[in-house]
């Protein structure tokens, strides 16, 4: 018997809401596949199986809220045989003796004749509060406000970051009159919708870079830096409600040019949809802020901490640019590096945000 | 017109006033003369008033607080200053057993317009015989008028009306306050009746007084990070209680949670707690709690002392705790 539980799908989670089951009890499941989609503050993830296995029974209703860790399916390994009496899960508390209800909320459920019975708690140890007679009153489902909860956790996050991370920062003018050109030819071909956008080849010399500077590349816990063999490479996705997420490209460094567009669409439409998977949330171990489309030169960025380091690329404009003792026009875009200098030096920086560029001089490169 | 004083001279300013203000006025306690009080409060006063008014006790709280009564019945308005709260335990016989009971004792022809001052409370590394805190005690008796000064504008202005009052008025001047300097209004009036609200907000009450009000204000700031709007009610007055404003409040936040700085058994918390829920127990959403100073005797290690007394790490969690999940 596999035990199915909620896992954190997220460094603040602490608790889900269950929005769906995607498997009903008999169902074959393979590793991977999708079991349940579960609503948090940040947005409604999808959370898989991590066995080979047949849904035996489902544990939980849709529309439950239950904390992390939170028994939610059992799964019959292959081979097993369902036992032939399987003791149910105790009743819910609801109906063992009297209800947790705040005195209020009980005055007031009398008040506009809500059945305290259907109501789930939000207070302390599941108490049914004032609120949650009022809303049940309303009609209203006890719906999070996102957006509210995005700006508290980014509140937090910042804040942390900005006063436990020593923040150093580098900035560089990057020519892209190569990767300009690169651009102009594999897009020659391609339908308006699959063209590639310069987004696309900062985030894969990001990516390359990143690679062969292990120092920029990881996450600092519990005093010591943890490198990651591995680029998820962090994204900043505004939010059309406001607020911002940041879902990693796992793998990026092995990824083509094509595929990193490919990805960053993907996660752009799945971000605002709010419909992201739980290594996107996550797993991030190097992140890129671009705002060059919101017209700024340059961008210097707060690191998503735990990560160590963040990319912030502004506007790609035309400027003045010398070269070969000749003055140019061409396409510049300053880059700037923010790194966490408990884990890495200037120097160390300099020549990361360095190889960046010049990695944005080869888009071509394998 | 507002001023930044601390609040050892806002309490010194007082007493100047009254002293200049009224030639019935006197101070009489250890050390209030020569030394300047042990806590540095009449400095100066004896140079200014003489020894007539100014006048140094010996270490005798019993006879010397005997003393302040005997004054009162005779028609002037001694304010007595005891060190501290631990050695008004010397004087408790006075105090309990005949200031506050002579008006009834003898039918309404005697009262004591008494004010006695003392410092109160912990922090200081003073260890477990001076370290107190027994406001408590003293607002358990009837007779007895309570004063907890936590702000430089209470402790410029509450000694006027306590001595305008005809019974006794026990004054508690937290040792951790005579430094702390805020802004003055020379305009604002105070009373000696109502609780303050210190801070507004709506999702919980946070009700203290005295030496616990700046780390409650404190953890309503931090609260309010989380988006927590706590509000923070000053008591001000232990003795009578203004209840109004207590329930008033939680009335609207149904929720509070009382921080003193005493040991939680018998503790004044417990009166407002129970207070709380035999009057607004409807409008309740949550249980009341309370956060108090561990029950030990104070350590003298300054580890040990500060785990023994409420913590703005302690408030916050109690309150985050009361206010659950939010699903909105």
């Amino acid at each position: 018997m596999i035990e199915m539980k909620l896992p954190a799908l997220g460094a603040d989670m602490d608790e889900g809401k269950l929005l769906e089951w995607r498997v009903h009890p008999g169902q074959v499941v393979h590793k991977g596949d999708i079991l349940a989609v579960v609503d948090t503050a940040k947005a409604a993830l999808d959370v898989e199986s991590w066995h080979d296995g047949t849904v035996a029974e489902l544990l939980i209703e849709p529309g439950q809220t239950v904390p992390v860790g939170t028994l939610m399916a059992r799964l019959l390994e292959p081979g097993e045989t369902a036992p032939a009496h399987e003791p149910k899960p105790p009743a819910a508390p609801a109906t063992a003796g009297r209800r947790p209800v705040s005195p209020a909320a009980r005055r007031r459920a009398a008040e506009l004749g809500v059945a305290l019975d259907s109501l789930r708690g939000s207070g302390p140890d599941g108490v049914v509060t004032l609120r949650d007679v009022e809303q049940a009153a309303a009609g209203v489902a006890p719906a999070r406000d996102r957006s509210v909860e995005i700006r508290r956790t980014i509140a937090a996050v910042m804040v942390r970051s900005k006063r436990e991370v020593p923040h150093y920062y580098l900035s560089d003018d990057i020519p892209l009159a190569a990767a300009t050109d690169w651009l102009r030819e594999a897009n020659a071909g391609r339908p308006v919708a699959a063209r590639i956008l310069m987004a696309a080849l900062c985030l894969r010399a990001v990516a390359r870079a990143a690679q062969r500077h292990p120092t920029m590349n990881g996450h600092f816990v519990d005093g010591a830096f943890r490198p990651s063999a591995v680029v998820n490479l962090g994204v900043a996705i505004s939010l059309r409600g406001g607020g911002l997420l940041a879902p990693a490209i796992a793998g990026a460094e092995s990824k083509t040019t094509a595929e990193i567009m490919q990805a960053l669409a993907d996660l752009v439409a799945r971000a605002r949809s709010g419909t992201l998977r739980r290594e996107e949330v996550t797993d991030p171990t190097l992140t890129v802020s671009n705002l060059g489309d919101q017209g700024v030169r340059s961008v210097q960025p707060i690191i998503f901490a735990p990560q160590v380091a963040i990319i912030g690329f502004g506007l790609v404009s035309d400027r003045p640019w010398v070269l070969e003792g000749k003055l140019a026009v061409m396409p510049v875009v300053t880059a700037t590096l923010a790194a966490d200098h408990r884990v890495s030096d200037g120097h160390a920086g300099a020549r990361f945000l360095a190889e960046i560029g010049a990695n944005l001089q080869h888009p071509e490169a394998p | 017109m507002s001023s930044t004083i601390t609040y050892r001279e806002a309490l010194r300013e007082a007493l100047r006033e009254a002293l200049q203000r009224d030639p019935k006025v006197m101070l009489i306690g250890e050390d209030v003369g020569r030394y300047g009080g042990s806590y540095a409060v009449s400095k100066g006063l004896l140079e200014e008033f003489g020894a007539a008014r100014i006048r140094d006790a010996p270490l005798s709280e019993l006879g010397f607080v005997g003393a302040g009564i005997g004054a009162a019945l005779g028609g002037l308005r001694p304010i007595v200053e005891i060190m501290t709260v631990n050695f008004s335990l010397l004087a408790l016989d006075q105090i309990v057993n005949t200031a506050a009971t002579l008006r009834y004792m003898s039918g309404g022809q005697f009262h004591v317009p008494l004010v006695v001052r003392m410092a109160t409370g912990a922090g200081r590394q003073l260890a477990a015989q001076h370290s107190h805190s027994l406001e408590g005690w003293f607002a358990h008796v009837p007779g007895l008028r309570v004063l907890a000064p936590a702000t430089v504008q209470d402790a410029r202005g509450m000694l006027w009306p306590a001595l305008e009052h005809p019974d006794p008025v026990i004054i508690f001047e937290h040792g951790q306050l005579y430094n702390v300097a805020g802004t003055l209004d020379a305009a604002g009036s105070v009373d000696i009746a109502r609780a303050r609200i210190a801070r507004g907000g709506r999702d919980l009450t946070l009700i203290t007084f005295g030496g616990m009000l700046p780390r409650t204000l404190e953890a309503a700031t931090e609260l309010a990070a989380d988006g927590i709007e706590a509000e923070v009610i000053d008591l001000r007055v232990l003795r009578p209680l203004d209840d109004a404003t207590i329930m008033r409040s939680v009335a609207r936040t149904r929720r509070a949670v009382i921080v003193e700085e005493a040991w939680r058994s018998g503790g004044f918390a417990a009166e407002v707690c129970a207070r709380i829920q035999e009057q607004a127990f409807f409008e309740l959403d949550a249980p009341v709690q309370r956060v108090c100073g561990e029950e030990v005797p104070m350590p003298y290690a300054r580890q040990l002392e500060t785990a023994a007394l409420p913590s703005v790490a302690g408030i916050v969690a109690v309150a985050r705790r009361l206010i659950g999940r939010r699903p909105a």
